[in-house]
């Protein structure tokens, strides 16, 4: 197994300065186990609050599990260096508002962080890594732009190049398309199924959308009020009754042939 | 190495490299505060002439223009050159720290703090040393630290990060906080000390001779070789938190490490000149309209701007009002107030 949590239980109550941010407090994960393969593509479903974002931060490194182990190829992540591990591990969260306006390139080539330190200044390969994540991202156009004028689409596009210029195996994305119109949706869907095909790289996402999900992840983990309902095959797992349980929601769950994935109609509040 | 260099044309050819920006920023700014040290001894009341400052065939002792340039004016120069550079630099930290550009350490109250505890030493006369460094800069530290500990607590709390408003609250209640503990001061002071300690209020870069930056370069030069471990980290530092954390940042040391350099940086700068006002805030927004916000550029840059600027509002507050020589805060504040509300409204 690539990640693997390990009977995690995490609480933000008492309030510790992690929890920073972190959402709701008193909210906790309890006795969690599921693995990631590597090059899988996994989603993260559940309703808001559920824990998913907390499932994320604890698989980055940024949350310490209360009890139980968060593994990274077999490594304990509480044993591995912030740096290193942040060259295995990039995330990409919701929305990312910098204080100052950084141009695109700046913000693509801070992922180069955890590759240089402190004081080592990039050097070409590095530009030319950014270059290639710029690129990889289609947004090669708006290098010299500055982050803070771009429209939510590119800026999601321009984190996830940001995070691509760590080289990690792993990419945790938070509700990746959340802020996106449908055109956006579908390109960062493509771009995130080309990432893993082209790198290998292994891709965790949270996400609120069923019909991308469907779409998009081999995996589902479904997780309600801090504990996992169910994981597997996303043929297996995404059916009304699943839908039922995790959303308390009627739902239609049918095979699309046009598209050629599930796909996922509300009907209404389950009774 | 065609690869690489091939690639880096297709990205765009208008961010030049760091390595280049940053030499040009450093030579420039550089050779501007270099400038703005050896041009404002030059000017005051009683003209002088550089031929004769710098004439080694009349021994010093004779040579007044060289007395005027070195002994009575250089002091003041320097001093202003120290404290804008230290109160920059901190103004830069802590707005990347708090990712909020209108954190200074006036606006924080680090710099009234920091007031407070020289006051009490000023008036107490201690003679209190540690090593190098006398009790007015120590007293000076203290304050500083007690300020920004609260600071530190209010923007570490858990929980949403503190938000402009937050900011802004909390600096105007320490501001009135430790002011009011300067008045009692002032108040149970006998009247020489209090006009002393009223023009030391106001910011005034006059510190008399060379002893007394000598006395605080200790605590600056600290602070600057914490500063220097800090730009890539800031730079992180102020998109977000968590994105630093997963980008290799040791958040929590960082931000104790920004803290402490900030608040030696200001206790130096407010023991030799008292709180000076607004350049924790205009000299960053300059430099970065000019460099853009990486901070690997703009911490040193603003450094040495803060030195050129400081000795420029100085210098006019020697010959504006020539022969009266004003307190430079005065200077500084009719400036930095009107600047500080245009960011403000400009923000909102």
């Amino acid at each position: 197994m690539f990640l693997q949590l390990q009977q995690v239980s995490f609480g933000y109550d008492p309030p510790s300065r992690r929890s920073r941010g972190a959402g709701p407090h008193g909210f906790s994960l309890r006795d969690v186990s599921l693995s990631i393969e590597r090059g899988s593509l996994t989603g993260l479903l559940g309703p808001n609050g559920c824990g998913k974002t907390t499932l994320l931060k604890l698989m980055a490194g940024v949350l310490r599990p209360r009890t139980g182990t968060v593994l990274f190829d077999g490594r304990a992540i509480a044993d591995i260096p912030r740096r290193e591990l942040a060259r295995h591990v990039a995330v990409v969260p919701q929305e990312t508002h910098p204080a100052f306006d950084y141009s695109v390139l700046e913000m693509v080539l801070m992922g180069r962080h955890p590759h240089l330190g402190a004081f080592r200044l990039e050097g070409p390969d590095d530009l030319a890594i950014a270059s290639d994540a710029l690129t990889a991202t289609g947004t090669a156009h708006l290098a010299g732009r500055s982050y803070m004028s771009l429209s939510g689409g590119e800026k999601q596009r321009v984190i996830i190049a940001s995070a691509l210029a760590q080289q990690p195996d792993v990419l945790l994305l938070d509700e990746p398309t959340a802020s996106l119109d449908l055109a956006y949706q579908l390109e960062v869907a493509a771009l995130l199924a080309r990432l893993r095909g082209e790198r290998g790289v292994t891709i965790v996402l949270a996400t609120h959308d069923l019909n991308l999900a469907a779409s998009l992840c081999h995996t589902l983990v479904l997780v309600r009020e801090g504990r996992v309902l169910a994981q597997g095959a996303t043929t297996e797992v995404l059916n009304s009754g699943m839908i039922r349980q995790l959303y308390d929601v009627e739902a239609d769950v049918r095979f699309h042939h046009r598209s050629g994935h599930l796909t996922v109609v509300p009907i209404g509040r389950a009774q | 190495m065609t690869g690489p260099s091939s690639a880096v044309v297709r990205v765009d050819a208008a961010p030049q490299p760091i390595r280049l920006r940053l030499t040009f920023t450093l030579l420039g700014y550089g050779a501007l505060a270099l400038l703005a040290c050896l041009v404002a001894p030059l000017v005051g009341s009683t003209p002088i002439s550089v031929s004769r400052a710098f004439d080694r065939s009349v021994p010093f002792a004779d040579n007044i223009d060289a007395q005027i340039f070195f002994l009575a004016r250089m002091p003041r120069v320097l001093a202003g050159a120290v404290v804008g550079a230290a109160l920059a630099s901190a103004g830069v930290v802590l707005q990347a720290l708090l990712r909020n550009p209108l954190a200074t350490p006036f606006t924080l109250g680090i710099s009234a703090g920091a007031a407070l505890g020289a006051m009490l030493a000023i008036s107490a006369g201690a003679a209190v040393a540690l090593g190098p460094i006398s009790s007015v800069p120590l007293a000076s530290l203290a304050g500083a630290f007690l300020a920004t500990a609260l600071v530190y607590a209010l923007a570490t709390r858990p929980g949403r990060p503190m938000s402009t408003a937050v900011l802004l609250l909390a600096g105007v209640t320490l501001n009135s906080f430790f002011s009011a503990l300067i008045l009692f001061v002032q108040y149970m002071a006998d009247f020489a000390e209090a006009y002393r300690t009223v023009r030391w209020l106001m910011g005034d870069l006059d510190v008399g001779g060379f002893g007394p930056i000598a006395g605080i370069l200790p605590l600056v030069l600290v602070a600057f070789a914490l500063f220097a471990t800090l730009p890539s980290s800031l730079n992180l530092l102020s998109v977000g938190a968590d994105i630093a954390a997963t980008r290799g940042v040791d958040v929590a040391r960082t931000e104790r490490r920004a803290f402490l350099s900030a608040a030696l940086a200001t206790s130096a700068a407010v023991a030799l000149a008292g709180p000076i006002g607004f350049i924790g805030i205009v000299v960053p927004h300059l430099v970065r309209l000019m460099t853009g916000a990486d901070h690997r550029v703009v911490l040193p840059a603003s450094a040495l701007f803060g030195a050129a600027f400081l000795v420029g509002c100085d210098l006019v507050a020697r010959t504006v009002l020539a022969p009266v020589e004003m307190p430079v805060g005065i200077v500084t504040a009719m400036i930095g107030g009107p600047f500080f509300l245009w960011l403000l409204v400009r923000k909102a």
